[in-house]
């Protein structure tokens, strides 16, 4: 049996923009149209997509940093978007967020013990600032760090040791769920490594649950159970690991595949590359029907006036395109 | 006669012809209040006329600073050039005047940063910023540069050029932005290209197009390029040569295939097993390399990777291992181990 965690419903938001003295009308920006998926405890669910596809704006409705437009955010049974900030508090203890650049998340005025320790003082889960020192130094053990550590600030860490501080950070909370929000993507190639093998080793000694927004797709697949395609508002392709990448359904997941560059020149020279024509519309103007169609290699006409549905095209592989 | 040594790597033998830049033991330095950084540090490479080269690296490794080394752009007064030469078709740019050195930037030797918003004037049309560089240069006329323009950002596959002369940067996107970058760069018909990490801003899919675009480009017009990159795969389907960077010192060369094939130096090899890789089978674990980058201000007197090494002998840690040739020819790597790396190629379990 399943042990969902979080479900996300029919998840909507929209931006208004411009709409000033000078800029005419108002245009409505559909950042995230209509997103639904599940999430079982102690899962990775990874979410991929361009810049601008929603997937960010999807990490922050789920933490009711922006309150969605419609749809529900189900964790642990409750609609998250019928709380008051009171009774989200209690609830953002349990599901906590790692985000892309440590540097501009972390206090530069705080140590690194005081970063840690203050949420603990807050939500009164350790009483007494001795206990909240032994505590702290858990953590830092528990990421990778030393207790010395504990005495620094922000700018005298490396890249690699500020994101260690960020996830000890979420971790004092004692989450269910870590929504990862590209969490090694600023860092360099040979720290990314550390942290998605710390981000695994973590979830198997706490059993936590990551939803974890990325650009890189070959990070995703090593992290995920699961992956989810966006584009522009919408999941396009939703299935697990192994099927998406080995037998991708969706044309924008086979592009998104083959522009990825391997370290290899001799394979290099001999693979084809779908290189997809134009850029990402603009979410002010979507195109009509499937909004990939302008730029998918093998559209047909009917794909410019019908909306494709996402359907289970086969069991557990979802996709929104009319041919699949 | 053995070939009179030029460089400090003194097995070095020059290469046969068509070289277009040379860097021989390239010194910049900055001064920080935590001591002098040697960004750069004593490093040589070259390009050949039409070639693609790659500098790969991490950040503080001294890859961008390279770059602004040769075209003088290093910030001053904290970064300083200290010593060794940049022979660019026989002239050594360092004893030029900042007179002569104008008229080599953009004229022969174009740049293309990463982030183009901030390389562009956000108050210039596309259009003025295109033909100031062709009216200075080139000495075209207003009709002449304006006509030209129109063919740069045709060529470099912006949709109606014309219309596109009077719009600001701010109306392009990030990719028609890089785009724009790239008819720029072009448009004096430079020798050579130094690309800083040009496509890291990028979506994926726009990276693809305009990596494609580039190469495509240098091949047609046999414009050399520098790209400057962190990224391995990039450098794989795009570079002849590759020059790896690390605390500001290059530590392995090679030919793309040889290099990518049979990496002789722990750090080249840990960086392309760190990564995960959609052409293999998902691994179970990722192997990343242990520790932290380096702190330029306090470098160990021998091989500065030593902390993070796991061939390191005791030697290492008090000699600076030179770059030596190994394997098949062109190949060097700075390890006092680098033939040990040969039986290491599998991933240790």
């Amino acid at each position: 049996m399943s042990d969902v965690l979080l479900e996300v419903r029919n998840l909507v938001k929209h931006f208004t923009v411009g709409g000033g003295f000078f800029s005419g009308s108002p245009g409505l920006v559909r950042a995230v149209d209509g997103v639904s998926f599940t999430l079982d405890r102690g899962e990775t669910l990874g979410l991929v997509g361009e810049s601008g596809c929603g997937k960010t704006t999807t990490g922050r409705c789920i933490l009711q940093l922006e309150r969605p437009t419609s749809g529900q955010v189900l964790f642990e049974g409750r609609d998250l978007t019928t709380l008051d900030e009171g009774e989200l508090r209690a609830v953002r203890r349990r599901v906590q967020v790692i985000f892309q650049d440590p540097y501009s998340s972390l206090n530069p005025r705080m140590t690194v013990g005081e970063i840690i320790g203050e949420p603990l003082a807050v939500h009164r889960l350790v009483r007494g600032a001795g206990a909240r020192r032994d505590r702290v130094r858990d953590l830092l053990r528990h990421v990778g760090l030393l207790p010395q550590h504990a005495g620094r600030y922000p700018h005298q860490m490396s890249g690699g040791q500020r994101q260690r501080v960020g996830i000890a950070r979420a971790l004092a909370m004692e989450p269910a769920l870590i929504i990862c929000d590209e969490p090694v993507s600023a860092l360099d190639v040979s720290i990314q490594a550390q942290i998605i093998n710390l981000l695994e080793d973590l979830q198997s000694e706490f059993g936590l649950t990551y939803l974890f927004i990325a650009h890189d797709l070959a990070v995703v697949r090593h992290i995920s159970d699961r992956v989810a395609v966006m584009y522009l508002g919408k999941i396009v392709e939703m299935a697990d690991r192994k099927t998406l990448y080995d037998d991708p359904l969706h044309p924008y997941t086979r592009a998104l595949l083959s522009a990825v560059p391997i370290p290899d020149p001799e394979l290099e020279a001999r693979r084809e590359r779908v290189v997809l024509r134009g850029e990402v519309p603009s979410p002010l103007t979507p195109p009509s029907g499937c909004v990939f169609h302008p730029r998918c290699p093998v559209a047909i006409d009917r794909c410019s006036q019908v909306v494709p549905e996402l359907r289970e095209v086969k069991p557990g592989h979802w996709a929104a395109c009319l041919l699949a | 006669m053995a070939p009179e040594p030029r460089r400090s790597d003194a097995w070095y033998i020059r290469p046969p012809v068509g070289t277009l830049l040379e860097v021989i033991d390239l010194q910049t330095q900055f001064a920080t209040r935590s001591g002098v950084v040697r960004a750069v540090d004593v490093v040589s490479w070259d390009v050949a006329e039409g070639e693609t080269v790659a500098l790969v690296g991490e950040s503080g490794c001294g890859k961008s600073v390279s770059a602004l080394s040769i075209m003088q752009l290093v910030a001053a007064p904290a970064g300083r050039i200290v010593g060794g030469k940049i022979i660019f078709k026989g002239r050594d740019l360092l004893t030029l005047d900042e007179e002569a050195m104008r008229r080599v930037r953009g004229r022969e030797i174009a740049m293309i940063f990463q982030e183009p918003m901030t390389s562009l004037n956000p108050v210039l049309t596309i259009g003025r910023q295109l033909t100031e560089g062709l009216e200075i240069h080139l000495g075209l006329g207003g009709n002449a540069a304006r006509k030209r323009a129109v063919e740069l950002l045709g060529m470099v596959g912006i949709p109606d050029p014309g219309q596109r002369l009077g719009q600001y940067p701010h109306q392009f996107s990030g990719g028609m932005r890089q785009r724009m970058m790239i008819a720029m760069a072009l448009s004096c018909e430079p020798s050579l290209i130094l690309a800083d990490e040009p496509t890291t801003a990028l979506d994926v899919t726009i990276q693809a197009q305009i990596l494609e675009l580039m190469r495509d480009l240098s091949r047609r017009l046999g414009v050399a390029m520098l790209i400057i990159t962190h990224n391995l795969g990039v450098v794989a389907r795009y570079a002849d040569r590759v020059n790896v960077m690390y605390a500001g010192k290059i530590i392995e060369r090679g030919t793309a295939r040889e290099l990518y094939a049979n990496p002789r130096h722990p750090y080249t090899l840990g960086l392309l097993r760190s990564v995960p890789r959609l052409d293999e089978p998902r691994r179970a674990r990722l192997d990343p390399i242990q520790g932290q980058p380096p702190d330029l201000t306090r470098l160990p007197p021998g091989c500065a990777f030593v902390p993070r090494c796991a061939f390191r002998v005791e030697r290492c840690v008090h000699e600076v291992p030179p770059l030596r040739p190994i394997g098949s020819p062109g190949h060097v790597s700075a390890c006092w181990e680098a033939e040990r790396l040969e039986r290491a190629k599998e991933p240790v379990a």
